[in-house]
């Protein structure tokens, strides 16, 4: 109870703090011209977060894009189709890589995946940079929720579905998944959540330039890597703008968290009717 | 169900935050708070200068550009006056210029000129510090004109060829925003069209946070350009000459090397007492030395 009470008095003081902080932002510029303004030049007096707002969707999107299909196939095999043996050693390799620290993987990103995109074109420093090492990032979560889930599914479902001649793989598709849809909803949007959030990884190998990323090759900058990459050096106006930009990412995160509120209960209601 | 309690329970949450932000936005006055106090041990590798009767604490913040340089200082001068504390801290030019100017510290640090804009402040030139051009070494790109510098980093020239390189684009690289690095870079290449609106550095430009990612871009990159402090300059990346004079520390010093700012310590009032003795100190000759053998340029 205690416990309890205190995490709610530390989210609520972040959030007393943050609006504090960030509210003479959203006065002296306004919530439109911050929200939907397109140039972000602290020295001009330019602050919108448009590029910064599509750049976080663009890389978060294009992450999951990746991560989920793999994400989903990796845990129908692990669940599935692979051997005991081949599931006890694959599964804590994907628990350990949730532990990795994303500075690790930011570097990994940045002496491997820029490199190699580099030769494609452009700077390296990209959209797809990002979107690669997001993928690896959010790749681990979704693997072991879905795969949590997909186990957790009655085994007279796929008893029954088998008797009724389904082969494997029909099993699979008709009547596994549908039953852990919830689970691996779940596991989408914590993986849109770990994306939204990602700041360290990010900076290091998106090339923060804030512009609307025209290509996969172009540079961008999110949300989070605007906050730590110019908090430094900021103070007035251009500080309490980088909070405003905090509370923007706090409104998407509650949004996030309704939705995932919303995924559940019509996950609970659904396996209930069946 | 439980959520929808839990949801009940959030907009009554809700409710309560707006009344508390309706309260709070009436005060959000904000004090500058300098970042990474550091507070910095004495050493005794530095020659020790004759006072040694002061005590008391001294403190200071801003660039972070002066900042390894600062606690240099402040640890040779607490080694000759064990009873003095030095208080250095980062936080950026802006706001040594803020927490001079409110009397927060007794010292701020500068790494640009002081504009019309910036309140007046006693300024103590502590060294010079040059901005080097630097490219990968493979570039075969070895000077360029302050004008075609101006245009590469405005977005103006693409590509190498046409300052005489390999038929390759040109990927410009640069720092954030508020950097004192960059507003020097701005003030001192870039600087105003005919309209006296200032040229400003691409958009497209990729961004690094600091002088340390800045050298690992170029280090990585052969198609790269960007800037960076002659103190972080080494070996494993190429300083371009400016209108054929090599950046050097020593073209910097006499006057013809032309990317060079200022790093400048201010108070509010003219120094007195332990401030003016430190101050002192760090024009004297040992402490120029110093200033030297850290890459940066001794204003004697």
């Amino acid at each position: 109870m205690v416990c309890a009470s205190l995490s709610f008095i530390i989210l609520l003081a972040i959030i007393i703090f943050i609006l504090r902080e960030g509210l003479p932002a959203f006065s002296k510029i306004g919530i439109f011209q911050l929200l939907f303004g397109t140039e972000w030049s602290p020295t001009n007096n330019q602050y919108g977060l448009l590029p910064m707002i599509v750049g976080s969707l663009v890389v978060t999107c294009g992450s999951l894009l990746l991560a989920v299909p793999m994400g989903i196939a990796c845990a129908i095999l692990l669940a599935e189709v692979a051997p005991v043996r081949v599931r006890q050693m694959l599964r804590p390799a994907v628990e350990l890589l949730v532990g990795i620290p994303s500075v690790v993987f930011g570097l990994v990103g940045m002496l491997v995946i820029v490199p190699t995109i580099r030769q494609i074109g452009g700077t390296g420093y990209s959209v797809l940079a990002a979107c690669v090492v997001l993928m690896a990032m959010i790749l681990p979560t979704i693997i072991s929720i879905s795969d949590d889930s997909i186990r957790a599914v009655p085994r007279k479902y796929k008893e029954g579905s088998l008797a009724m001649g389904a082969t494997h793989w029909q099993t699979i598709w008709h009547v596994l998944i549908p039953a852990a849809r919830s689970g691996i909803g779940a596991a989408v949007v914590l993986g849109i959540g770990r994306a939204i959030g990602e700041t360290m990884a990010m900076i290091m190998v998106i090339g923060n330039a804030v512009i609307f990323p025209d290509s996969l090759l172009s540079p961008a900058r999110t949300l989070t890597g605007n906050i730590a990459v110019e908090i430094q050096y900021a103070s007035g106006t251009h500080a309490s703008a980088l909070f405003a930009t905090a509370v923007v990412l706090l409104a998407f995160i509650i949004i996030l968290n309704t939705i995932t509120m919303n995924i559940f209960k019509r996950g609970i209601s659904g396996t209930g009717n069946r | 169900m439980t959520f929808n309690k839990n949801i009940k329970l959030f907009s009554s949450i809700a409710a309560c935050l707006m009344v508390i932000m309706l309260i709070l936005t009436g005060c959000s006055g904000n004090a500058t708070t300098p970042t990474n106090p550091t507070t910095i041990a004495p050493t005794t590798s530095a020659t020790i200068p004759t006072t040694s009767a002061f005590s008391g604490t001294i403190t200071e913040s801003g660039s972070t550009t002066v900042q390894p340089l600062a606690e240099k200082l402040a640890g040779a001068f607490m080694t000759a006056n064990p009873k003095v504390k030095v208080t250095i801290q980062g936080g950026g030019t802006g706001v040594g210029i803020k927490a001079a100017n409110d009397g927060t510290v007794d010292i701020g640090a500068a790494s640009r000129e002081l504009t019309k804009d910036d309140p007046v402040l006693n300024k103590i030139l502590l060294a010079r510090d040059g901005i080097a051009i630097i490219v990968n070494p493979a570039n075969p790109v070895t000077g360029l004109t302050k004008t075609q510098v101006r245009d590469i980093f405005a977005g103006n020239i693409t590509n190498w060829k046409e300052v005489g390189g390999l038929d390759k684009e040109i990927h410009v690289a640069a720092r954030e925003e508020g950097s004192g690095t960059r507003t020097a870079f701005q003030d001192l290449v870039m600087g105003k069209d005919a309209n006296g609106n200032a040229i400003n550095i691409s958009k497209k430009a990729i961004l690094q946070s600091s002088s340390g990612a800045i050298m690992q871009v170029i280090k990585g990159d052969p198609q790269a350009i960007s800037f960076d402090s002659f103190g972080y300059v080494d070996t494993s990346v190429k300083a371009l000459s400016i209108d054929n004079i090599a950046a050097s520390a020593d073209n910097a010093k006499n006057g013809t090397y032309p990317v060079v700012r200022p790093l400048y310590f201010l108070t509010k009032n003219q120094p007195a007492g332990l401030v003016k003795a430190f101050t002192d100190y760090c024009q004297s000759a040992s402490a120029q030395q110093i200033i030297t053998q850290e890459g940066y340029i001794s204003v004697q």
